[in-house]
């Protein structure tokens, strides 16, 4: 039987591979060398000709392709039943789909149909063994799932020791993106999309599809990352930002920082705004005035980022970062990167 | 022939206000200070089901919450603000189930109330945050899904219209019924308990609850069906027993850690690059970023 690593190859508005499959090729490819075995990729869509191209940097040994016009855009029956039967026939043994609004309508789906597990949004992925006592049973080189449970409070491993394929969905940026030097093409198996969709796959209908932005949501934020009066500019709040971005957080602020105008209103932290209670929030040159700290001083960890070490938030913050912003923040984004998996 | 929405909903732990008192001095979760709640999610469902009955008079709202006996709780909060019935799906034979084993169970009791004509559930419940369920439901019902929905846009001759939420923006469905629907956290907050459901529904309750209720209690409820909530156990379902907790569930937990919270007194760091990366090692191996 065949062990192989199947990654399932998400398809941008431009019609390229999504950043989040390519870092789950690098990833299956390391599992791969790990379990001596070969890694695949499906793609579904239309127009695909760039595909092949685009995974080659990547280890991926067979690439699926289903391409037909009325499979973009991404359409959750007819790619569930592509992707299922695809996993079926090659006997997969572990499958990565990207944590996305796409991967996460899919594959619960496909896991369903297979009647197999699915751990969602790992932070990371090891192969292992598993004991059994009871049935003195060892169970070789199984994907151990690690992710935060319970609100982000525990850290779970989840194993499928007997019924496989084993799946898991992982956010972007997670996973390194690590293309190889030396380029491969993959062998291209195209697929016959009427064998394996049928119409009654078709019977929701997109009518509209428009970019539009999202309300902000702190209140349910696990990480935040504050800014205050002493940030000093619309511009400076960008870097408060990517810090967010790369920790899964959200921006928040003082309301000295919103009257300044360098951030919306509905971002307001404190007495005449929100209040949150997150894991980790960062305050970036706040000064910590009871009107700020009522709002977020239930938080479970606080790391202050200010000039004046003897600014009063200072006093409830567990970690104080005496610096500016501008110093502080590129490190944290650059040490981050440099120690995550 | 009313126009059945069955509405998916679970009791959960309070996991997001996680503060300083909700952990234990030794790092492990204090679950006291967890108090249960409606899955915030579920509560954009039942808001979304409410605003498809505000445009279908004959709509009638059925809540399915799968638990221990106290996540009846749920069900007469979801009456209070407008759900018509109730089931509690309610066996120690479900416990250890996964998202595989759990989304079986509720597809019988889903099938066991056809014919529907829209299944509504939050997008995921925040203390698995898997998203799972929904789609798995819809799968082994064999009718299409959709999740991420952000807001119901009304019917269209027979069929609904739906905005769903993605990254970058949003896409307008249309679909027949039956269908699955699982709501975001973006889509409109549920309106708030109605005084007079609070006073009709307050005494509804489960077989279970009727146990250990006084005599008098027992006629009212006869003279009143609706403060019945259907209970359902593995043999109401005529479960394969096998598919459901442990033995029907794929994924194991191999091993828990506690993310650990350090309450030391405050450390002041210099902006250097060796402190910098230090903090943010101490931060990852605690499990609090990464």
């Amino acid at each position: 039987m065949s062990k192989n690593i199947f990654v399932y190859c998400e398809i941008t508005e431009e019609g390229h591979v999504a950043d989040v499959s390519l870092e789950l090729c690098s990833k299956g490819n390391k599992l791969a060398k790990e379990l001596g075995v070969d890694i695949n990729a499906i793609a579904i869509g239309d127009k695909l000709d760039n595909i092949a191209d685009e995974v080659s940097a990547f280890g991926v040994s067979k690439l699926y392709l289903a391409e037909d016009k009325k499979l973009f855009p991404y359409l959750n029956m007819p790619h569930s039943n592509i992707v299922s039967k695809i996993l079926q026939e090659q006997k997969a043994d572990i499958v990565l789909f990207g944590a996305t609004s796409i991967g996460r309508d899919l594959a619960p789906r496909v896991a369903s149909t297979l009647k197999c597990g699915l751990t969602a949004d790992c932070t990371s992925l090891e192969i292992g063994d598993h004991y059994v006592k009871k049935t003195d049973t060892t169970y070789k080189n199984l994907l151990y799932q690690i992710r935060p449970a319970f609100g982000g409070n525990i850290i779970a491993t989840i194993i499928n020791p007997d019924m496989h394929p084993q799946m898991a969905t992982v956010r972007e940026g997670v996973m390194k993106l690590e293309p190889l030097k030396k380029k491969v093409k993959p062998e291209v198996i195209k697929i016959d999309v009427n064998k394996y969709v049928s119409k009654s796959d078709f019977a929701i209908s997109i009518i509209d599809r428009k970019i539009e932005a999202q309300k902000v949501n702190i209140k349910g934020a696990q990480i935040i990352v504050a800014g205050g009066y002493g940030v000093g500019s619309k511009e400076n709040f960008s870097l408060l930002k990517q810090l967010a971005d790369l920790l899964g957080g959200e921006v928040g602020a003082s309301r000295a920082a919103v009257d300044s105008g360098f951030v919306d209103h509905e971002r307001q932290i404190g007495q005449t705004g929100v209040t949150v209670r997150p894991k980790l929030y960062i305050a970036c040159g706040i000064s910590g005035a009871v009107q700020h700290t009522a709002g977020m001083d239930q938080s479970a960890q606080i790391i202050s980022i200010n000039n004046d070490s003897e600014a009063p938030i200072s006093k409830i913050a567990d970690y104080n970062i005496v610096g500016s912003i501008n110093e502080v923040i590129p490190k944290m984004i650059k040490y981050y990167r440099q120690n995550s998996k | 022939m009313s126009y059945r929405i069955l509405l998916l909903a679970k009791q959960v732990p309070d996991t997001r206000n996680v503060g300083k008192d909700a952990m234990k001095s030794d790092g492990t979760v204090n679950r006291v200070a967890l108090p249960a709640i409606f899955n915030p999610e579920d509560l954009n469902a039942l808001e979304f089901a409410l605003r498809v009955k505000d445009q279908r008079k004959d709509a009638e709202i059925i809540i399915i919450t799968m638990g221990p006996p106290r996540a009846a709780d749920i069900i007469r909060e979801g009456m209070y603000r407008g759900a018509d019935k109730g089931v509690l799906i309610t066996d120690r034979k479900f416990a250890g189930s996964d998202t595989l084993a759990t989304s079986y169970a509720i597809s019988l009791a889903v099938k066991k109330l056809a014919p529907f004509d829209m299944v509504v559930a939050g997008r995921q419940a925040i203390d698995g945050d898997t998203a799972q369920v929904g789609p798995q439901v819809a799968e082994k019902l064999n009718i299409p899904q959709i999740t991420y929905a952000e807001e119901f846009l009304g019917f269209s001759k027979n069929k609904i219209q739906v905005k769903r939420r993605l990254e970058r923006g949003v896409e307008i469905l249309e679909a027949e019924s039956p269908v699955l629907i699982t709501v975001h956290s973006s889509a409109a907050d549920c309106r708030v308990r109605n005084a007079k459901r609070v006073m009709k529904y307050k005494y509804a309750r489960t077989e279970i609850e009727l146990q250990e209720a006084a005599e008098d209690y027992i006629e009212m409820l006869e003279s009143r069906p609706y403060l019945q909530i259907k209970q359902w156990s593995v043999t109401d379902l005529k479960a394969d027993v096998s598919l459901l907790g442990l033995s029907g569930s794929p994924t194991k937990v191999k091993k828990i850690e506690n993310v650990i919270f350090t309450h030391k007194d405050s450390t002041t760091l210099s902006s250097s690059d060796a402190d910098i990366n230090k903090l943010v090692k101490s931060l990852i191996s605690s499990h609090v970023i990464g």
